[in-house]
């Protein structure tokens, strides 16, 4: 059996590689992006200097032809499902018995006036990341626009290379419709901490045209000029299906898939950023374009091709991120405005750049979620909490185990539990020290 | 038509390259530098030691106002932007110029000590404060070795003052540093005894346990019996506990002296370690041979010394030489340093060091260390990677949930620092010694019959 997989980031990789570990199948990936499969979200440290290019593989070269994986670096223009075959930019169809598609997402545009100029981008692919190159030799200033977590990326590329930044988020606080308002709030101060022109509430009017094709300023609806030679869309991205939009193949925002990622066509499957659930599990958005989602899709998707049908249940919300300096980890239900049975132990350390939101089921009393900024907690520790659906009380005399910080670092559990006793009335202490041992114990999977 | 607010349109405190005060901190530290140059010249500068102590100054005023700019003025955080752009931390001009410099110190410092004369007679008037004795050209070695750690160290606690496990771990090579193998042993010189390097010792320091090396000792009474003693205890009895509780770490990130300098001066050169799976397999080959190497060389010469030469008497001898040679001054000295701004700051640590092979061993197989990944948050972004020194592929373990337990690591810890998704921790545990390594930990969810690793944590 011939498996084809467009799209070579991590959602059409952790499918190919596991097909592989489960079965014998030929496998090809196609990609117009990269030759190499690379990690999308470290193209910002490439850019920083951090790391180069080869530095953001996670595979050496000689990985693919060693596990027999096909790479083609090609663009497919057109799928032909009744004859299982795609047509290829370079002109020879490659065929296939069964499809992956994994074509990621592109930045959104909202038809703003002057967003097709030169100096105007995205930052999602590899290109994006050439072209910011290409126009930051001598920039001056460079406007971003939007509010949301690569809006913030780049404006740290910029910010790295000296480049002065103006940020123009639509809402009235950084990120607000995911964060909580504190955690939020802590966000813009960091910002302008950075030296970033951060102007809230504020949103892209029109790019200017400096009478050559090339912005050269934005207004915004404040009706203020900001000049500038690049300008950032990053409001958010959407599926890339532009190709295979028109067609048998059902499409909404994103490519329709079942709980199988199975889309309407037999033996052609979406996955990654760019499928849209026709049915979501509770609480989760029909589209989640996320790193650890397209990964487990990849892996999902693998199962149900070579071994047997599998749904994709992903279960406990998770993901990360990082503010300039300030690491992001979330865990479960954290929702940026409370719902009415919600609510939270909040605490936030004295300098501003780090906090622990614990929220809980306020009729129930169990945990629902852990919000953290600039402290590390366990994956496998919040995750056994939340889904036995521990109590608070007994999370946060417990809190140690879910610390993850560096040895030596200042531990702030027994400021919540101080926090926890004050509001809840009570005279609870932390049960343990932190501990690997006690970790483990309490995972209970060894020893 | 702007109204861009002036106070935030600053995007960086930091300017391009370098500012007005890191400009005259290069001026000064290059001055301070010029002086040791004359000297090495040949030229013979009158009070030289006022004029060496004058270099020193001005050097370690360059590196703590260089570092005070780069790192106290702006927020805290992982500082690595423009790494790959720059030239002395990327094979540039001055990483090949640094590098070339480096390595022709320790060729002269080697073997063509004449032509450090000058520098070494600058050094007399501490020496003798210190030792009671003129300088030679060990002394000059230690010196500058110890001020490298002690002001690179200081610039690193800057670089990392958010990291409380950097800057305890760089404050203990510093004083090890400087107490046991500088001020210690200048001690001892003045008490009219050998000077002896506690923090150094078998495997690393060949000519421990020798024959020769304990009679030398045993001669000396009391104390002499007390160094062999501590030279015994250290490697057979203090190490395999230590690194059984704590990994090779407490060794060779906190107390040696080729670690110490790696992580000091050696720090801003980690990220030219080879990654490679070929670099890995060429590694083991290395590190291993140079254990048995240094095993045989001690046992030959007890062979020897036992039979009174009637057994490999022939060969011992030129064996104990070529080892000298290509080891221990070759490898450790010339390569091992002068090579940092061109292969990384470990390399010794990780090809050569016996000392390193020896902890690996018991770090692989019997110490409750390890780097744990922290459930399925690895983003695969490559920074662990990129940034350990000893050249280990950390990504290719916490992308798929694996703990990292590799002979080499030295528990620096800057995988899990520079980790922009919190998804490393070193740490130590008993309960699961046997199961550290064990693949894809993170399995615990079922679909049916089919186990979906990444599906969650």
């Amino acid at each position: 059996m011939h498996i084809a997989i467009i799209g070579n980031g991590i959602s059409g990789i952790t499918a190919a590689r596991h097909i592989r570990k489960l079965s014998d199948h030929k496998i090809t990936i196609i990609s117009a992006e990269t030759e190499h499969f690379f990690s999308r979200t470290a193209l910002m440290y490439v850019y920083m200097g951090h790391m180069r290019s080869q530095d953001i593989k996670p595979y050496e070269d000689w990985f693919w032809a060693k596990n027999r994986i096909d790479l083609v670096h090609d663009y497919v223009e057109k799928v032909n499902y009744e004859a299982k075959s795609l047509q290829m930019r370079s002109g020879k169809p490659i065929s296939y018995d069964k499809l992956i598609l994994a074509v990621g997402s592109k930045p959104n545009k909202f038809g703003w006036p002057g967003q097709d100029l030169k100096g105007v981008g995205g930052m999602y692919s590899f290109q994006d990341l050439e072209y910011m190159e290409e126009y930051s030799k001598g920039l001056d200033r460079a406007v971003i626009v939007g509010g949301g977590l690569i809006g913030i990326e780049m404006a740290e590329m910029f910010h790295s290379r000296h480049i002065p930044v103006s940020f123009l988020v639509r809402e009235k606080s950084y990120w607000n419709g995911v964060l909580p308002a504190e955690e939020s709030a802590m966000i813009n101060r960091h910002i302008l901490e950075h030296g970033i022109d951060l102007r809230l509430s504020t949103e892209l009017k029109e790019i200017k045209d400096d009478g050559k094709g090339q912005a050269n300023a934005v207004m915004t609806n404040k009706g203020n000029t900001i000049p500038c030679r690049f300008v950032g869309l990053t409001a958010g991205v959407r599926p890339n299906i532009g190709f295979l939009a028109e067609g048998d193949l059902e499409t909404q925002r994103g490519i329709l898939v079942n709980e199988y990622l199975e889309t309407n066509i037999p033996d052609v499957y979406a996955i990654g950023d760019c499928a849209q659930a026709r049915n979501p599990q509770p609480g989760r958005r029909p589209i989640e374009a996320i790193w650890y989602t397209g990964r487990m899709m990849g892996e999902t998707v693998a199962h149900t091709i070579c071994k047997q049908k599998t749904k994709y249940v992903p279960r406990l919300w998770f993901n990360s991120a990082k503010f300039f300096d300030i690491e992001y980890q979330v865990y479960g239900d954290v929702r940026a405005k409370a719902p009415e049975n919600h609510d939270s132990l909040y605490w936030e350390r004295e300098d501003g750049k780090a906090s622990i939101r614990l929220v809980y089921d306020k009729n129930e009393g169990h945990i629902l979620g852990f919000n953290l900024m600039g402290i590390r907690y366990r994956h496998e520790v919040c995750e056994k909490w939340l889904l036995s659906k521990t109590s608070l009380k007994e999370v946060v005399q417990n809190l140690s185990l879910a610390n993850f910080d560096p040895e030596f670092y200042k531990q702030y559990e027994t400021q919540i539990v101080a926090l926890y006793n004050e509001k809840m009335e009570d005279k609870i202490s932390l049960k343990k020290k932190r501990s690997l041992n006690s970790v483990l114990r309490f995972l209970g999977s060894r020893g | 038509m702007a109204e861009i607010n002036p106070s935030m349109s600053l995007s960086n405190p930091m300017p391009p390259v370098l500012n007005g005060v890191q400009k005259i901190a290069t001026a000064v530290g290059s001055i301070g530098l010029l002086f040791l140059m004359i000297a090495w010249a040949g030229v013979n500068l009158p009070s030289s030691g006022l004029i060496l102590g004058v270099s020193f100054a001005l050097i370690a005023t360059a590196i703590l106002l260089f570092a005070w700019q780069a790192y106290m003025t702006v927020p805290e955080g992982i500082k690595n932007n423009g790494v790959f752009f720059s030239s002395i931390a990327y094979r540039g001009i001055l990483g090949w110029g640094a590098g070339i410099l480096i390595t022709g110190f320790y060729v002269c410092l080697y073997w063509f000590p004449s032509t450090l004369e000058q520098v070494i007679r600058m050094h007399d008037g501490l020496s003798m404060f210190l030792r009671g004795k003129a300088a030679d050209q060990w002394f000059v070695y230690g010196t500058f070795y110890t001020f490298a750690v002690i002001f690179m160290g200081i610039k690193f606690i800057l670089k990392y003052k958010h990291n409380t496990y950097q800057i305890i771990r760089t404050i203990s090579v510093m004083f090890f540093q400087l107490g046991f193998a500088f001020l210690l042993p200048a001690f001892l010189a003045t008490m009219n005894q050998p000077e002896e390097y506690f923090s150094y010792f078998w495997p690393l320091d060949s000519y421990a346990l020798r024959p020769d090396w304990i009679a030398g000792k045993a001669d000396l009474g009391t104390f002499g019996y007390w160094i062999i003693g501590i030279g015994i205890a250290l490697p057979f009895v203090v190490t395999p506990i230590l690194t059984y509780l704590y990994g090779k770490r407490w060794y060779c990130s906190w107390v040696c002296g080729c670690g110490g300098l790696a992580e000091t001066a050696g720090d801003p050169f980690r990220q030219l370690s080879d990654k490679s799976l070929k670099a890995w397999k060429i590694e083991r080959w290395m590190i291993y041979s140079v254990l048995v190497a240094v095993v045989l060389l001690t046992v030959l010469l007890w062979v020897n010394h036992q039979t009174h030469n009637q057994l490999l008497g022939g060969i011992t001898e030129p064996y104990k030489k070529a080892y000298g040679f290509l080891i221990a001054q070759m490898f450790s000295g010339v390569i091992g340093v002068g090579f940092y701004p061109i292969m990384g700051s470990r390399v010794w640590c990780r090809f050569g060091c016996p000392m390193a092979a020896l902890l690996g061993l018991q770090q692989k197989f019997f110490s409750r260390f390890r780097i744990t990944t922290n459930g399925g948050q690895c983003i695969s972004c490559g920074n662990c990677s990129t940034y350990c020194e000893m050249g280990i592929d950390v990504r290719s373990y916490a992308q798929k949930g694996q703990n990292v337990v590799r002979a080499s690591c030295v528990g620096c810890g800057i995988c899990a620092a520079v980790c922009p998704r919190g998804v490393l921790r070193l740490e130590n545990g008993s309960v699961d010694i046997n199961q550290r390594t064990e693949d894809l930990r993170t399995i615990h969810i079922t679909e049916g019959q089919v186990k979906i690793l990444s599906m969650d944590a």
